[in-house]
């Protein structure tokens, strides 16, 4: 690897009932990624989701309960600001993110170091092949059309949580991050906060186990829902509490 | 409005009143909550009893038949306490979302330093039995 390795990286795998398949990932991370620290975030799994990971030589933060996906992550993102993490990267728990596609997240950086986010997208290859249902693919280009419009600059894959951050994200996602389906939203408050984002053609496995937090009868709810999220997300003055503020709904940085 | 009606009104929002306070005396319910609600069942007696304010109140809304009037903004009240607890329901699961995290993460923390200690302290032992018996080994 080029890049220089004084930078401290922290991989986070968020699982939720993946027993079957982190233990491979944590593995694939360890073996094509090795300069990377991994934590895996346990959800509130009911199935041995922890036990798995640790097996394979992973740090793991067991929540106590189900939090969803935007909970766990953001469990990630508080553990790399609390440890000073200079980037991080999320590795889903359900095998479908290769690790070994993670130098090509670190090269846009390398080329524009002052990127803020960089989103591996599976719209951007040449290879038309990732399967998904046509239903989610059609919400997919839906939030696809709508953030490319609202962020004024292409947003191909809005869904991917295949995602590096650097310190600033990092910093932003811990006080305030989305609940249920955090990625579309993500990118907004990114906009919101002025920072930037780049998005770099990855490959992607079709899922390994377990179950997608978008199920098909979902996707309807799913859409409805982040639609309002994003018109929210567009009139409301201040996405984020500064320091100062009358204490919100969202809750701070420190306890 | 008739005096049946009015005391049916007025003694159903007193006891609602009374049950209010009782939760209160006995801590379970906090004051915080509690000044909400007996605003609202203070408002509805006042309401039950002052038969020229309803009257008044139900001609600006433009309810002929008073009585109506004070169930609809009974009702109104209603909404709006559902809207009270929605609010104070996201924020208590902000909250325990934030500990929960915070949790897991101490939680990790702790576990990673016991398992260094407890490496250490073995080093320890093994350092400290080595000279007693050199050539066990």
């Amino acid at each position: 690897m080029a890049m220089p390795t004084d930078e401290r990286r922290l991989a986070v795998v968020p699982a939720y009932n993946e027993a079957a398949t982190v233990g491979s990932v944590v593995e694939a991370l360890h073996r094509d990624a090795p300069e990377w620290d991994v934590l895996v975030i346990d959800d509130g799994s009911t199935d041995d989701t922890a036990g798995a990971a640790a097996a394979a030589g992973a740090r793991v933060v067991r929540l106590p309960f189900n939090l969803g996906i935007g909970g766990a992550v953001q469990a990630g993102f508080r553990h790399a600001r609390d440890e000073r993490y200079d980037l991080m990267v999320q590795v889903d728990g359900d095998g479908q993110h290769i690790p070994s596609e993670i130098p090509r997240l670190l090269e846009a950086r390398a080329e524009n170091p002052r990127l803020d986010m960089v989103c591996g997208s599976r719209f951007l290859t040449a290879d038309r092949s990732y399967p998904a249902p046509i239903s989610r693919r059609t919400g997919i280009h839906l939030f696809a059309f709508l953030l490319s419009r609202i962020v004024g600059q292409r947003v191909s894959d809005p869904t991917s949580g295949f995602r590096l951050y650097n310190r600033r994200a990092i910093g932003l996602f811990a006080r305030d991050y989305p609940h249920d389906y955090p990625e579309v939203e993500a990118v907004l408050m990114l906009h919101h906060h002025r920072l930037t984002m780049c998005e770099v053609p990855v490959r992607m496995y079709e899922r390994g186990g377990g179950q997608s937090s978008i199920r098909s009868g979902k996707s309807v709810y799913y859409m409805i829902k982040v639609l309002l999220a994003i018109g929210v997300g567009l009139v409301r003055r201040r996405p984020v509490p500064a320091p100062g503020d009358a204490a919100p709904v969202s809750a701070g940085a420190g306890i | 409005m008739d005096l049946h009606l009015r005391a049916v009104a007025v003694l159903g929002t007193v006891l609602l009143l009374l049950l209010v306070l009782e939760l209160v005396r006995r801590r379970r319910l906090l004051e915080r909550y509690a000044l909400v609600w007996m605003a609202v069942t203070g408002l509805l007696i006042l309401l039950a009893l002052w038969d020229g304010l309803l009257t008044s109140v139900a001609s600006v809304i433009g309810i002929s038949y008073p009585p109506s009037a004070l169930f609809l903004i009974a009702f109104g009240f209603v909404i709006l306490l559902l809207l009270h607890f929605s609010v104070a329901v996201s924020r208590l699961t902000d909250q325990s979302k934030v500990l929960a995290q915070q949790l897991a993460l101490l939680d990790e923390r702790v576990r990673r330093q016991e398992e260094r200690e407890a490496l250490a302290s073995e080093a320890a032992e093994l350092e400290r039995s080595r000279p007693r018996s050199p050539a066990s080994r």
